[in-house]
C-alpha cells in the first residue's frame, strides 16, 4: 500500500467509488430495470419465465447456448493446455513472444477477430481456395454458419482466459515434480496423468469456468459466424428487443441466464479466484 | 556363478569420459569415475563445479555431449530416466502435494504396476525403516524438513534400487538435524547395501558420510579417494584449500624432486625448511607449500625453525588458534590442541616454528 499502511474501511470506500458509481449506473440499475420488467410486465408473476421455458424454440436456443459453451471450453483447454505448460517451462524471449502471442488477440477488437475467421471461412475464403486448389474438393464446401464454425471462432476469441489461469497454475509446479515421478518409474503419460494434471487443476477449473461463462452470454461471434441455426441466447434477447420490443421477456431471459451463472459461480467459488488471472498462484 | 557375479556388480557405475558444455562453460569437463556396487561417493565441490550436471546425467535429465555412463556394465546413457530403475531424492519439492504420505511411498509400486495389497505393505514397511509408521496418512505439508526427506528417502528405496542419488539432500535442514541425518542415512545405506552417489558442497558432510569422495572443480575431478586420504595427501592445490583449513606459502624448490620425496623449500622472506613434492620439481621452481594448522608446531628455545610474531590468540575451549606473522609479512593460523600439554603463546610474543616434512605439500605451481 501507499505509505506501508493497509487501507482504513471509509479511505477503501473512497479510492473505489468512482468504479462502484459507474457499475451502478451503467449494470446494476438497467439490470435491476429488466428485471423488475419480466416480473411485472404485462401483469406481475412469473409468465415470462414460463414462456421462455415452455415454448420449445426457445428452449433449444438455450440448451444450444449450454451445448456451444461447452463444446468451446472443452476446445479451448485442449488448445491451451500444451501451450501453457510450454509457456510455464520456457523463459526469457521465448517467454515474452509466446505472451505476446497469447495476449495480442485479447488487445485487438472482437469484432476484427470474427471478421478474419469470416474470411477464413466463407464460400470462396481462404481454406475453400486452398482446398479446391489441392484438389480436395470440386466445389466450396460450407463453413460458415456451421455449429463448428462458431466453437472453433469462439474458442479462438476466448483462448486467453483459459491460458493465462493454466500458465499460473502450471508455473507453480516446480520442475522436480515431474522429474521425480519419472525416477520413481513413471512414464511420460503416468507423469502428467498422476502427478501434473492434479497440481494444474485449480488452474483448469478456474480457465474453463471462466471461458464458459463468458462463451454463455458471446454475442458478436455467434451472431456474425453462425446462421439462425446456431442462435444463441444472447442473439435471442438481442432480438426480442431490438426486433420485437419485448422487453419484459428479455429481461426473462436475461434473467435465467443470469441464475445459471450465479448458481454456477457459488458452486465453484472456491475456483473462482482472481489471483490466478494475474499471476500470483 | 555368471549370475552371482553381475548381482554383485548390479549397482556399479562407470562414468567413462563424461563431457556436457552449455554454451562455452564446460559444465562437466572429462570426467571419469567408477563407483562400486554399495559404495557410499560423495561428489564434492563448491557451487557450479558440476555435481548436479554429472547427478542428472546418471539419472537421466541431461545428455552428455561426449563420454558414456554404465549401470552394472550396461550401457544408460541414452536411456530415459523411468527406464533406469535408479533411485532419487531431491534436495526439496521431493514429495507430492497432492498425495498422502503412504500414497507417495506407494507411487513407484503403482508404476510398476503392484497390487493395491502389496503396495501399501511394502509402502508401510518402508516407512518402518525411516521410524515414520504413524504418519502415513499426513499431507507432505504437515510435515516437518526432516520427516519429509525421511519420507522421499522411503519413496526412493521401496522398489529396491540398486543406486540411491542425492542432491544435497539435506541442506534445508538445520545443522543439527543434519548431523542427525547424516548418520541416519550412512547407517540405512549399510543395513540395505545400496549404492549412493550423494552430492554436497558441504566437505564435512561428505568427509563424514562417504567411502569415497570425488572432489570437482570447473567440471574437473580434481581427486578421488578415501576421506583421511583427501586430507592427508591432497593431490591438487585445490583440494588442499578446498578440504580442511590449510596455510599456503609461496617459495622455490632448493633441489629437484621426484612426486613423493622430500624436498627443501626456500620461503619467501625465510630460510629453508622440510617439505614433500607433490609433483615433479626442479631445482629454483616456484612451489606453494600448503601447512595444514594443527601440524605447526612452536618449538622450543634455540631450535632451528621459522621466527614468527604472535599477533592474536583465540582460546576456543577444546583448541587455541594462534594468528601469526612470519617474515616477510606471511600470515599463518596455528591450531593447538587443549589437554596435549604441547607449549601455548601470548599475543606479542615471538616464537619459531617447525613441522615434519611429511606435513608440509609442495606443489608446483605452473611458470
Ligand atoms: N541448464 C543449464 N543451462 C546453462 N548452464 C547450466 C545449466 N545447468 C548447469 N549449468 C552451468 O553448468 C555449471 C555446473 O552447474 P551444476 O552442475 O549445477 O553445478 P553444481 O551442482 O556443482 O553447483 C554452472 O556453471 C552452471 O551455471
Ligand atoms: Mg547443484
Amino acid at each position: 500500500m501507499l505509505g506501508g499502511r493497509r487501507f482504513s474501511p471509509a479511505a477503501s470506500l473512497a479510492l473505489a467509488a468512482p468504479f462502484l458509481l459507474l457499475l451502478l449506473v451503467v449494470f446494476i440499475l438497467p439490470l435491476a430495470t429488466l428485471l423488475h420488467e419480466s416480473l411485472f410486465v404485462p401483469s406481475p408473476g412469473l409468465g415470462n419465465y414460463a414462456h421462455a421455458l415452455e415454448e420449445p424454440v426457445y428452449l433449444r436456443v438455450m440448451l444450444r447456448t449450454l451445448r456451444i459453451a461447452f463444446l468451446v471450453t472443452l476446445l479451448a483447454l485442449v488448445l491451451a493446455w500444451p501451450l501453457a505448460w510450454v509457456m510455464s517451462r520456457s523463459r526469457g524471449l521465448g517467454l515474452a513472444l509466446l505472451g505476446a502471442a497469447v495476449l495480442l488477440p485479447l488487445w485487438t477488437s472482437v469484432l476484427v477477430r470474427t471478421y478474419a475467421w469470416m474470411v477464413l471461412l466463407q464460400r470462396n475464403g481462404v481454406i475453400n481456395q486452398m482446398l479446391a486448389r489441392l484438389g480436395l474438393i470440386e466445389q466450396p464446401v460450407r463453413l460458415l454458419y456451421t455449429e463448428g464454425a462458431v466453437v472453433l471462432a469462439m474458442a479462438h476469441v476466448l483462448l486467453p482466459f483459459m491460458v493465462l489461469p493454466l500458465y499460473s497454475a502450471l508455473k507453480g509446479i516446480p520442475e522436480d515434480y515431474p522429474r521425480a515421478a519419472q525416477m520413481l518409474g513413471a512414464s511420460p503419460w503416468a507423469t502428467f496423468r498422476e502427478v501434473v494434471w492434479p497440481l494444474c487443476l485449480p488452474g483448469v477449473t478456474s480457465g474453463c469456468l471462466m471461458v464458459f461463462l463468458l462463451a454463455l452470454g458471446f454475442f458478436v461471434t455467434p451472431a456474425l459466424i453462425g446462421g439462425p441455426q446456431q442462435m444463441m441466447i444472447a442473439t435471442l434477447v438481442s432480438q426480442q428487443v431490438r426486433e420485437l420490443l419485448d422487453w419484459p421477456f428479455a429481461g426473462a431471459l436475461v434473467g435465467i441466464l443470469l441464475a445459471f451463472v450465479l448458481a454456477l459461480v457459488l458452486l465453484f467459488r472456491r475456483a473462482v479466484r482472481l489471483d490466478r488471472f494475474v499471476g500470483q498462484a | 556363478m555368471r549370475k552371482l557375479d553381475a548381482d554383485r556388480n548390479a549397482g556399479s557405475i562407470s562414468i567413462e569420459g563424461l563431457t556436457r558444455r552449455f554454451g562455452a562453460v564446460h559444465a562437466v569437463d572429462g570426467v571419469s569415475l567408477d563407483i562400486r556396487a554399495g559404495e557410499f561417493l560423495a561428489l564434492l565441490g563448491p557451487s557450479g563445479s558440476g555435481k548436479t550436471t554429472i547427478l542428472m546425467s546418471i539419472a537421466g535429465f541431461e545428455y552428455p555431449d561426449e563420454g558414456r555412463i554404465l549401470l552394472g556394465g550396461e550401457d544408460i546413457t541414452w536411456l530415459p530416466p523411468n527406464r533406469r530403475n535408479l533411485g532419487m531424492v531431491f534436495q526439496r519439492y521431493t514429495l507430492f502435494p497432492h498425495m498422502s504420505v503412504l500414497e507417495n511411498i506407494a507411487f513407484p509400486l503403482k508404476m510398476r504396476g503392484l497390487g493395491r495389497a502389496e503396495r501399501e505393505e511394502r509402502a508401510r514397511a518402508a516407512l518402518r525403516t525411516v521410524r515414520l509408521d504413524q504418519l502415513g496418512e499426513r499431507r507432505p505439508a504437515q510435515l516437518s524438513g526432516g520427516q519429509q526427506q525421511r519420507v522421499a528417502i522411503a519413496r526412493a528405496i521401496v522398489y529396491r534400487p540398486r543406486v540411491l542419488l542425492m542432491d544435497e539432500p539435506l541442506s534445508a535442514l538445520d545443522k543439527n538435524l543434519r548431523e542427525e541425518m547424516q548418520i541416519e542415512i550412512k547407517h540405512l545405506q549399510r543395513e540395505i547395501g545400496i549404492t549412493v552417489v550423494f552430492v554436497t558442497h558441504d566437505q564435512t558432510e561428505a568427509l563424514t558420510m562417504a567411502d569415497r569422495v570425488a572432489v570437482l572443480d570447473h567440471g574437473r575431478l580434481q581427486q578421488l579417494g578415501a576421506p583421511r586420504e583427501l586430507y592427508e595427501a591432497p593431490q591438487t592445490e585445490f583440494v588442499a584449500g578446498f578440504i580442511g583449513e590449510t596455510n599456503f606459502w609461496s617459495g622455490s624448490a632448493a633441489a629437484a624432486a621426484a612426486p613423493g620425496e622430500a624436498v627443501g623449500v626456500r620461503l619467501e622472506g625465510s630460510g629453508v625448511m622440510p617439505a614433500l613434492a607433490v609433483s615433479r620439481v626442479a631445482a629454483g621452481d616456484r612451489v606453494r607449500l600448503a601447512l595444514r594448522p594443527e601440524r605447526l608446531r612452536i618449538l622450543p628455545g634455540a631450535a632451528e625453525g621459522v621466527p614468527a610474531l604472535v599477533t592474536e590468540a583465540i582460546y576456543a575451549g577444546n583448541a587455541t588458534t594462534l594468528m601469526l606473522e612470519a617474515a616477510g609479512g606471511q600470515v599463518l593460523r596455528l591450531r593447538i590442541p587443549a589437554g596435549a600439554g604441547l607449549p601455548e603463546a601470548v599475543a606479542g610474543e615471538a616464537v619459531t616454528l617447525g613441522w615434519q616434512a611429511a606435513d608440509a605439500r609442495a606443489f608446483g605451481v605452473a611458470p
